[in-house]
């Protein structure tokens, strides 16, 4: 199973069980942030007479949140490629640039949670409000569990090396951090970019 | 490393590239559409084509993400991600769109006369 992983062409790995099975699991998260997504359409404009999303959030800030994460991904994707190369080094500086920038993301997004609730605008400001922060709120839970799982995945690498399971670890990895980064699109579209209109 | 291999491996590492590159792109796009609508006191490109430009960027970038970095409809026959994934997209928009039309209605039918003759005045008869 693991040389499966680890050395050939991404049609074969895509379709081994495992991957798929990870993929299921990504699908049904899915339709866990739909529900937020679908609460979040719902309830957007019953502000309870406080400010809308335009008057509270800062679109700068929120572009480079965007752009963090963007490259996070795509220095995750290369160390992933580096793991099927078997170049460790590589492995190891791509997953700590990808964690760097992860957690530049995590907190920046604490930062403005934090700002908007010390303005008085916490959750339990208005429905708006509460859907807003479940919905942000859900993916930043997320983002810190694979922060959690980039560490462990590090010290796999360090003790083991590459053998084993790890590079199929780490490609099912991979797939999680690109899929958060697809549904932080979804919420800077729909809930900042679609907000300021 | 055999020349195969290294091969794969650029060859990869230029579709990651590819991939990054064009979220990129459509990020500022769409950023940069908001700041022109905004920025011009919501005159500039009209309220409607501003949402459907910003719309249609994101279903794009999802699409270059699903490809890119995720290797949607890249695996042998049969598709099992692919189908997942369209299955997947059919309860999405059953649960969003469904959602929306139901809360929308409820809305309707419980405004006051007053709020309801405001609301036939606004949207030109629901």
């Amino acid at each position: 199973m693991s040389n499966l992983f680890a050395s050939t062409t991404s049609s074969e790995m895509t379709s081994s069980k495992s991957y798929v099975g990870f993929w299921l699991y990504l699908m049904t998260d899915c339709i866990l942030f739909a529900s937020l997504f679908a609460t979040f359409a719902v309830l957007r404009g019953n502000t309870n007479g406080g400010p809308v999303g335009a008057e509270l959030f800062d679109l700068n800030f929120v572009l480079i949140e965007t752009i963090l994460l963007l490259a996070s991904s795509f220095t995750c994707g290369l160390a992933i490629i580096a793991a099927h190369a078997n170049r460790r080094k590589f492995v190891l500086i791509g997953l700590a640039v990808t964690f760097a920038l992860g957690a530049g993301f995590l907190g920046m997004e604490l930062y403005e949670f934090a700002q908007l609730a010390s303005e008085g605008h916490g959750w339990q400001g208005s429905a708006f409000l509460s859907a807003f922060f479940t919905l942000v709120g859900t993916h930043g839970l997320h983002i810190a569990t694979g922060l959690l799982w980039m560490l462990v995945l590090a010290v796999q690498v360090i003790r083991v090396g590459l053998g084993g399971s790890t590079v199929k670890r780490l490609t099912l990895f991979s797939l999680f951090w690109h899929f958060l980064d697809v549904i932080w699109i979804l919420i800077f579209t729909i809930v900042y970019l679609l907000g300021a209109l | 490393m055999s020349q195969i291999k290294k091969s794969q491996t650029k060859a990869a590492i230029i579709s990651y590239a590819v991939g990054f590159a064009l979220s990129i792109a459509l990020t500022l796009i769409a950023f940069m559409l908001v700041q022109q609508h905004v920025g011009s006191g919501h005159t500039q490109i009209s309220h409607q084509m501003a949402t459907i430009g910003i719309v249609s960027f994101a279903v794009v970038q999802l699409i270059v993400q699903l490809v890119f970095f995720l290797h949607l409809g890249q695996e042998n026959r049969p598709r099992w991600n692919l189908v997942v994934f369209l299955f997947m997209l059919i309860v999405l928009v059953i649960v969003v769109f469904g959602s929306l039309w139901i809360m929308q209605n409820l809305n309707y039918n419980m405004m006051t006369p007053v709020e309801s003759k405001a609301y036939m005045h606004d949207h030109q008869g629901f």
